[in-house]
C-alpha cells in the first residue's frame, strides 16, 4: 500500500463509520419481516410514521406526502410497500423497509381512498375531482385505466365513493351524485370492463364489502337504508336493505360522515354505524334483516370488530370525538367506555386482536390498549395522528 | 353546481332568517384559536384540511367573495338541507359563525398549493 494514500483511506473509513453510525444507518434498508409493521398517518404534517407492533415503537418517519386529511392506505401483497391515498390526489408508494418514498404521483385533484386488486397488480383511486376512478400499475404507478363517472353537467362528474376490491380482480364503487354502483373488472393488460347499476339510492356515501368478498353494501346519506349487491349474482341487481330503519324520525345533523370500511362483522351479526343517529345497527349477516339497535354515546364514525369478533370498538363524530365505547357482541351491551381525549379518529387492532392502537389527534399521540383488560400499555408521540393501517391488511379482501 | 341550481340555492338560503348580527370583537383570542383549529380539523373533514375541497366544495376566498353579503353566515348557520353540509347553529354562536365567515372571505385558513 502506498504511504501517500494512507491518510485518505483512514479518512474514508472514518467517514463510512460516521455515516453508518448516524443518518446512513436509518436510511439503509433493513432485513426483517414486515408482518408486524404498520403506518400511522400524521395528517397535518403530511408525513407518516412506520411502526412496529411487537416492540410497540416507531421505526421512523417518512415526509413529503402532501395533504393527508382523510388519507388511507393499502398494502402490496408482500407487505413491503404501502400505497397511501391523500386528499390532494396524491398517490404515494412507500417502502417500509427502506423507509422512503418509492414513487409519488398527483393523479387527481381531490380524492377519497383507494384499493388494491386481488392479484396485487392494480391500485385504484377514487376521485371527487375529476369524478371517477383511476387505476394504476402497482409497480410503477403508471395509469392503465381511467374510468370517468357519470357526467352531471358540462364540467362536472359525479363524485365516487366506497371503492373496494373484490375477488376476480374487480373493483366496486358507488357514485354519490348519480346514485349508482359500478363493478370494474380488470384484464391482465390493464384494460377493464365496467358494469353499471343505477337507481341504488340517494347519495351513497361509502361502501363496504363483506370479509368473504361476496356482498357489497353502500350506505345512503340521502335516505334511510343501504344498497346491497350480491357479487356472486350481480345479475340480480342492487336491492335495498333496512329501508324501514328510522322512518319518520328526525335525523340529527351529521358533523362527520360515518365510515363503513373496516366495519364490524362478528359471527352472524354485522354492526353498522347509523347516519345521523346515536345508534349502531345490528344486522343478521345472512338475511340482512335488522336484529337490533344499540344506543351509543353519540353518532358513530367507525365500528370495528376485534379480529375474533367478540368486541366492537366504536368512535364518534365531532363534537363527541373524545370517547370510545366497547360493545360485547354477544350481549350487545356496552362493556367499557374511555375518554382518551379530543380527536379519537381511528383505531386498528393488531393482527390477532390482543392490542388496539388508537389515534388521539389533539393529544398528538397514539395510545395502545390491551383489549382484555382495557389497560393503557403505551403511548407514542405522533403529530396529529389520524388513520392507522397495519400490514396484515394486505391479505384481507376489501382492506 | 350549474348556474340555475346555484341561483336557487342562494335565493333559498337568503330567505332563511339571518342569525342575529353579533360583535366579532367579543371573541377572546383563545376562542378564536380554538375556532381556527376546529375549522381546519372538523370543517376540514369535509372541505379538506387546507379547505381546498373534499365532499364539500373548496372554500376558495376568490369564489366565496362572489356571493351576496350574509350568504356564508346563513349557510353555516342553517347548513344546506338535502346535502351533507350540516347546520352549525347547535354548536356555534352567531358571533362565532360571523367570525368564521369573515375569515373564510379573507382566506385565513385557505392554503392553496
Ligand atoms: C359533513 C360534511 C361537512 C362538514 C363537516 C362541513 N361542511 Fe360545509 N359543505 C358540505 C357540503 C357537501 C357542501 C356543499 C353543499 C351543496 O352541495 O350545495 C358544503 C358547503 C359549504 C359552504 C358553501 C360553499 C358554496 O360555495 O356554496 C360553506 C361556506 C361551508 N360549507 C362552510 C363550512 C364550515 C365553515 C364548516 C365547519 C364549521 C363546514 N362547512 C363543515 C359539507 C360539510
Amino acid at each position: 500500500m502506498n504511504q501517500n494514500n494512507h491518510p485518505l483511506l483512514v479518512t474514508k473509513i472514518a467517514l463510512l463509520l460516521l455515516l453508518w453510525g448516524t443518518g446512513y444507518a436509518l436510511s439503509a434498508c433493513e432485513v426483517r419481516g414486515t408482518g408486524d409493521l404498520g403506518i400511522v398517518i400524521e395528517r397535518a404534517s403530511g408525513s407518516i410514521q412506520i411502526i412496529d407492533t411487537t416492540q410497540r415503537i416507531s421505526l421512523g418517519r417518512v415526509e413529503g406526502l402532501g395533504d393527508l386529511s382523510h388519507a388511507s392506505a393499502v398494502y402490496s401483497r408482500d407487505e413491503r410497500y404501502a400505497f397511501i391515498f391523500g386528499r390532494d390526489g396524491g398517490l404515494t408508494k412507500v417502502d417500509l423497509l427502506c423507509q422512503k418514498i418509492e414513487k409519488r404521483i398527483i393523479q387527481g385533484g381531490n380524492s377519497i381512498g383507494g384499493a388494491i386488486s386481488q392479484n396485487g397488480k392494480w391500485v385504484a383511486v377514487s376521485n371527487y375531482e375529476p369524478g371517477g376512478v383511476r387505476i394504476f400499475n402497482s409497480n410503477n404507478l403508471e395509469l392503465v385505466s381511467d374510468i370517468k363517472a357519470t357526467p352531471l353537467s358540462e364540467s362536472k362528474r359525479s363524485r365516487t365513493v366506497g371503492l373496494v376490491d373484490a375477488p376476480g380482480d374487480r373493483f366496486v364503487f358507488s357514485l354519490f351524485d348519480s346514485g349508482e354502483t359500478w363493478i370494474v373488472e380488470m384484464r391482465d393488460d390493464g384494460s377493464s370492463t365496467t358494469q353499471k347499476f343505477s337507481g341504488v339510492g340517494i347519495q351513497p356515501y361509502d361502501g363496504l364489502i363483506t370479509p368473504n368478498g361476496r356482498t357489497y353494501i353502500a350506505g345512503l346519506f340521502g335516505e334511510d337504508g343501504l344498497a346491497l349487491l350480491d357479487l356472486w349474482h350481480p345479475e340480480n341487481g342492487v336491492r335495498r336493505i333496512l329501508d324501514h330503519y328510522g322512518r319518520g324520525e328526525q335525523k340529527l345533523p351529521v358533523y362527520k360522515m360515518p365510515h363503513l370500511e373496516g366495519w364490524a362483522s362478528a359471527g352472524e351479526r354485522t354492526f353498522l354505524p347509523a347516519v345521523g343517529r346515536h345508534e349502531l345497527l345490528v344486522v343478521d349477516s345472512s338475511s340482512w334483516q335488522e336484529v337490533g339497535r344499540i344506543p351509543v354515546h353519540s353518532q358513530p364514525v367507525f365500528a370495528i370488530s376485534r379480529p375474533d369478533g367478540r368486541q366492537v370498538w366504536v368512535n364518534f363524530a365531532f363534537p363527541h370525538n373524545d370517547t370510545l365505547q366497547i360493545i360485547d357482541t354477544e350481549s350487545l351491551e356496552i362493556i367499557h367506555q374511555k375518554q382518551p381525549g379530543k380527536g379519537v379518529l381511528h383505531m386498528e387492532f393488531t393482527p390477532r386482536g390482543d392490542e388496539v392502537w388508537v389515534s388521539v389527534r389533539d393529544k398528538n399521540r397514539v395510545e395502545i390498549y390491551d383489549t382484555e383488560s382495557f389497560e393503557l400499555l403505551k403511548t407514542l408521540p405522533m403529530e396529529t395522528p389520524s388513520g392507522i393501517f397495519f400490514t396484515n391488511r394486505a391479505g384481507k379482501i376489501g382492506l | 353546481m350549474n348556474r340555475r341550481v346555484a341561483t336557487a340555492a342562494i335565493l333559498l338560503t337568503l330567505s332563511l332568517p339571518l342569525p342575529a348580527i353579533a360583535d366579532v370583537g367579543a371573541l377572546s383570542s383563545e376562542r378564536r384559536a380554538e375556532i381556527g383549529h376546529m375549522v381546519k380539523q372538523d370543517c376540514g373533514s369535509c372541505h379538506g384540511l387546507t379547505l381546498k375541497g373534499g365532499l364539500g366544495p373548496s372554500l376558495d376566498p376568490a369564489r366565496l367573495n362572489l356571493y351576496p353579503e350574509g350568504f356564508l353566515e346563513v349557510t353555516i348557520f342553517h347548513g344546506r338541507p338535502g346535502t351533507p353540509m350540516p347546520p352549525w347553529a347547535p354548536i356555534l354562536t352567531p358571533n362565532e359563525i360571523r367570525y368564521i365567515a369573515t375569515q373564510l372571505l379573507s382566506g385565513t385558513w385557505y392554503e392553496p398549493k
